[in-house]
């Protein structure tokens, strides 16, 4: 069917919304990436075969992902009459008896996480059928969260054109259309206060502004989603699911500056991301919101998704620019800039996917409710991934100006198993590590640039007292090294040198010139690189050095990692008191270096021992000790 | 035209002018090796960075960056002589044979690298990586020849899979441009060599002298000027002879 | 211009999408697809082969069936990450970047997975495995290549 009025909307709404509230159970697993690491695939199998043997009649939806990938994998269960329940750590056991419940017309107690609350209605009865379980947005990693970005993340089958337009989809693409002229909609964003979601926070407004008002024919829109920063997945998870929000943003984008093709490069390693734009791009085709004559009117729009092919630098706007060109992804001195002379020397409007994904909900709320959210500077909402040493995992979508203490301590309730969190490592292979003392900022981007680091695309990696933070520093040079296009003097030279020095300090063979040296290295990389890649590339070390400059000093003056990671610096022995025999230690040794007989203390062999800490990480009974 | 400042002094120069070249306008030479003028701005090895102090503060690469009304130019800017210092630290570093790359360092005051790198396999290097083989091989030549190898610390300059690029016309202009002597081009007997393509051209007999010759660069020029009448089968030094016989006899 | 005229360029993207097209139905890029790739795409073959050899998902070398990629993003990386790629290496005696002599896997790092909140993960073929630790690598591999060395009695993670 093809949308061409608002009442062919209406009706796809409709039908969207019998999807998302059917006369039988709704039962929606979150298939997103993280989900299926978790073993979703299996529960998702395990529920459709004990549906199939009980011949229950219920919609089975692979959804994407809901957030909170610490309690994955999570399955969303709505009863006609009861609301939605969400389930948590699901297992294909588990999967089999929530079945047999639902079949026998109960809400099972087991693994119930919250309640999720629809909208526009009161209580719903699940929560009088499961006492004592809360709305999800009281537990603590909701409780301060805003989603703008991941409005559907979750809640939605991310393949169903109906169901995005049940939430509200393709209203602003008709009201864009329909009634704002392109000038309206440049004005609109601007007012918005929105900010580039990619890293550099440039305010979107004023580059569209740029692009529309640059001279040339042909123009055209990119969807930046090549995002590379290790330990950060936001942009997957949008495209995978909420695809349509993307694809809407870039519509109304292509409108307001006059393009008709827009492109979406995916980083290499998200084959799920590229399978459902692409399934979401065809879909949206098939109902003429994408194509020629769009809603009726006589705009025509088209959006193809380019595969990228491992390489970090490419999510360098000149980079990615040349990468889709054909060449090798090197990038260019800017000005000129993408806006203005971009794909084949033609203006190109290139935004990330978050920045995308927000643009519908603008155009629909209102540009002031938009500047609303958030601090002065700082308007609206960013995506984070929260992760590493935190007990709560996940994907969290904050107002701007929360703290970094309500970030960590609160949504992601602190330290993982009770240990004391040091840092937070923010931005990436750009970005640098604040310390905990400083965990009182606000996060904006002014504080966190002020901090050393930058408030990037939302990479947030927790660490803790077992984090070496120089090993830190010299683990992101050598991403910096491996990524580097190899064009510009500084980074690609200058990056291997400073990898070089850390890697003397890690083994305890630096002098303490050699931390001179890596500051004046740092510096020079920092002001004479090319492009962003090796202009922020020692911000991980600048930043280690300013908050962590005792560690440092322990790594080259007293030989000692104080965090007890750094092996050559370190020993490993057994307590003898707490060791059970159990063996474990003793068959997963890389090396062969342990020996004890069964349920008696072991011993480690000093002299084969690598100091790769496999049995510190595992032993059971916490029996091995670090030597520091 | 367009008037700035450069070293507190004010310079006119064209609009479009590039730093670099408004700043040798000036009488100041700044050590530079990936740039030429018939080729686009490209700023790869970082060693013309000078420092602008207005419309605002920063480090500047000066290949790249087009003149402004009211630019304030700093090269002699502490910040600026430091970079242009370490970029050439580390060439040395990388080429310590390199005899261009001492001379360039030691006008600049840097007599001695301190980053000596661990490796030795490096220690012929030549190559800086300023890429003006490959791009004029692409921009000018038109054959596209040749082209870099893996990136970052690995990048190297190379014929496809490092092997006889058939693309080559054995014209030399990347042995010409090549600002470090990194490419050597031979010809014995009847066959070119380019020892750094892994690649031979087989040569024409010229027919006035006998001497080898490439064919090829005139073949594409002929196809470019067909209106100019000249010697075109012949070798370029017959060529070159010829043409101006020609000359005299019409005085 | 230059003095030899250059045909126009092919659409945008469709180099990446021709390398990636060769790349999945040999397992590699083999030098004579990528000959005739460049003189299918009207590009000088410099171009291709610069692009080929720029960006790690493209190999000029055949790989293994399965293709192990042990993720070293920040996450996994501070979760024990290498650890877990020091196990894979020893279970099956390759390095990262080589590939079993039965041609069964080829071992490669990967900077993110895009799952890090299930920090350590790995991928093999198109599964993905979270929340993995050094003693359970071995069972999973069992999965893929019945005989291998690895340990009984731990529940593996993922599908
Ligand atoms: C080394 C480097 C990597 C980058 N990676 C990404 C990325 O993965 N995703 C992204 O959206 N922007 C990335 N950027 C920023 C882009 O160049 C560009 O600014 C951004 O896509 C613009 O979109 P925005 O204004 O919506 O943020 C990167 C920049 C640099 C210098
Ligand atoms: S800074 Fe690094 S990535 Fe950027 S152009 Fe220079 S070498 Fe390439
Ligand atoms: S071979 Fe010469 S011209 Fe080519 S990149 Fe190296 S130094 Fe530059
Ligand atoms: S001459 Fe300017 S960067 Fe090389
Ligand atoms: S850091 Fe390993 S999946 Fe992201």
């Amino acid at each position: 069917m093809k949308i061409k009025t608002p009442s062919d909307l209406e009706k796809l709404r409709d039908q969207g919304q019998c999807m998302l509230s059917p006369q039988k159970p709704r039962v929606s697993v979150g298939m997103a990436t993280c989900g299926l690491a978790a073993g979703a695939g299996a529960v998702f199998d395990a529920l459709r075969q004990a549906a199939d043997n009980l011949r229950l009649d219920l919609t089975l939806v692979s959804a994407g992902c809901i957030g909170c990938c610490q309690e994955e994998p999570l399955v969303d269960v709505r009863m006609p009459g009861f609301g939605r329940v969400l389930y948590a750590r699901m297992t294909p056991e588990g999967a089999d008896r929530l079945i047999r419940s639902l079949a026998s017309g109960e809400l099972p107690h087991e693994n119930a996480l919250a309640y999720i609350p629809e909208e526009g209605s009161d209580t719903p009865k699940s929560a009088e059928v499961l006492s004592g379980l809360v709305p999800i947005n009281a537990l603590p990693f909701y409780a301060k969260q805003h989603k703008v970005i991941l409005r559907n993340s979750g809640l939605i089958d991310p393949q169903s054109i109906e169901e995005y337009a049940a939430r509200g989809g393709y209203k602003s693409l008709l009201l864009a259309l329909l009634q704002l002229s392109p000038h309206e909609i440049i004005d609109e964003i601007t007012r918005s206060g929105l900010r580039g979601r990619g890293g550099g926070g440039f305010p979107t407004g004023k580059k569209w502004e740029v692009c529309s008002r640059a001279a040339g024919t042909a123009r055209f829109i990119i969807c930046n989603a090549d995002e590379g920063d290790p330990g950060a997945y936001m942009d997957r998870t949008v495209l995978e699911s909420d695809p349509y929000a993307v694809i809407e943003g870039m519509t109304i984008g292509g409108y307001a500056i006059g393009a008709s093709q827009g492109y979406v490069y995916v980083r290499n390693e998200y084959p799920l991301a590229i399978d459902r734009i692409n399934h979401a791009i065809e879909r949206s085709t098939e109902c003429g919101l994408l194509g020629e004559d769009i809603l009726g009117t006589d705009f025509t729009f088209s959006i193809q998704v380019i595969r990228g092919a491992g390489a970090f630098v490419c999510g360098e706007e000149t980079a990615l620019i040349a990468s889709l060109e054909g060449g090798l992804g090197e990038p260019r001195p800017r000005p000129p800039y993408p806006a203005v002379s971009g794909l084949w020397g033609k203006p190109t409007l290139i935004n990330n996917v978050k920045t995308w994904a927000s643009v519908a909900a603008i155009i629909r709320k209102g540009p002031e409710w938009y500047a609303g959210i958030g601090t002065k500077g700082n308007a609206g909402t960013a995506v984070f991934s929260l992760v590493g040493k935190v007990a709560n995992t996940g994907l969290v979508e904050i107002p701007l100006g929360l703290t970094l203490e309500e970030m960590i301590q609160g949504i992601g309730g602190g330290g993982l198993a009770g240990k004391r969190v040091k840092a937070v490592q923010t931005g990436g292979p750009s970005g640098g590590c604040i310390p905990a003392d400083l965990f009182h900022l606000p996060i904006d981007y002014a504080s966190l640039t002020q901090a050393g680091s930058i408030m990037g695309s939302g990479g947030m990696v927790v660490m803790d007292e077992d984090t070496c933070m120089v090993d830190v520093a010299r683990y992101f040079l050598r991403f910096t090294m491996e990524e580097s296009c190899g064009k510009c003097t500084p980074c690609r030279e200058g990056a291997r040198y400073m990898y070089a020095i850390l890697t003397r300090i890690i083994e305890g063979e630096a002098t303490p010139e050699d931390l001179v040296l890596l500051e004046e290295i740092a510096m020079w990389v920092k002001e004479a690189s090319l492009c962003g890649l090796g202009q922020t590339a020692p911000n991980p070390v600048l930043s280690t050095l300013r908050y962590f400059r005792d560690e440092y000093d322990a790594h080259v003056r007293e030989k000692r990692c104080p965090a007890g990671v750094c092996r050559a610096l370190i020993k490993l022995t057994i307590n003898a008191e707490r060791c059970t025999g159990c063996g474990l230690c003793l068959r997963e040794c890389p090396v062969g270096a342990i020996r004890g007989k069964k349920k008696a203390p072991h011993i480690i062999d000093p002299d084969l021992c690598t100091h790769c800490r496999t049995c510190y990480d595992i032993c059971p009974e916490k029996a091995v000790e670090i030597v520091r | 035209m367009i008037t700035l400042t450069i070293n507190r002094r004010p310079v006119s120069v064209p609009q479009g002018t590039l730093l670099l070249k408004a700043v040798e306008e000036a009488g100041i030479t700044l050590p530079s090796l990936c740039h030429h003028d018939a080729l686009a701005p490209y700023g790869a090895c970082r060693l013309c960075m000078v420092m602008i102090t207005a419309p605002y503060r920063a480090l500047v690469a000066s290949c790249t960056y087009p003149v402004e009304e009211g630019l304030v130019v700093e090269t002699d800017a502490p910040e600026a002589v430091q970079a242009r210092r370490l970029a050439l630290e580390f060439l040395m570093s990388r080429c310590p044979r390199s005899d261009v790359i001492r001379k360039m360092a030691e006008k600049e005051g840097v007599t001695a690298s301190r980053f000596g790198m661990p490796s030795t396999e490096q220690t012929d290097e030549l190559c800086v990586l300023c890429g003006l083989c490959v791009r004029v091989c692409r921009e000018l030549i038109g054959a596209a020849a040749i082209g870099f190898t893996g990136r970052g610390s690995e990048r190297r300059v190379g014929a496809p899979f490092d092997f006889q690029s058939d693309a080559c016309i054995g014209c030399g202009a990347c042995a010409e441009v090549c600002p470090t002597g990194a490419i050597q081009m031979e010809d014995r007997g009847n066959q070119r060599i380019l020892r750094a393509w892994n690649t031979r051209i087989t040569l024409s007999a010229c027919p006035e002298c006998g001497r080898f010759f490439t064919p090829e660069p005139t073949r594409f020029l002929k196809k470019m000027l067909p209106e100019i009448e000249t010697y075109w089968e012949v070798c370029p030094d017959c060529r070159r002879q010829k043409t101006s016989r020609q000359w005299l006899n019409a005085q | 211009m230059p003095l030899i005229a250059q045909p126009d360029h092919p659409p945008a993207g469709a180099v990446l999408a021709r390398l990636h097209q060769i790349h999945s139905a040999k397992g590699y890029l083999p030098e004579a697809d990528i000959r005739a790739a460049a003189d299918d795409l009207a590009i000088p073959l410099s171009r291709l082969y610069s692009a080929a050899a720029f960006y790690s998902a493209f190999s000029f070398q055949p790989k293994g069936r399965y293709t192990i990629q042990v993720c070293l993003g920040t996450a996994c990386y501070i979760r024990g990450g290498d650890r877990l790629l020091e196990k894979i290496e020893t279970l099956l005696g390759v390095k990262a970047g080589e590939t079993t002599p039965d041609g069964m896997f080829t071992v490669e790092t990967v900077h993110c997975l895009g799952s890090c909140s299930m920090s350590p993960v790995i991928r093999v073929g198109e599964e993905t495995y979270g929340r993995l630790k050094v003693n359970l690598v071995g069972r999973l591999f069992k999965k893929y290549r019945p005989g291998e060395p690895g340990q009984k009695g731990v529940e593996e993670q993922g599908t």
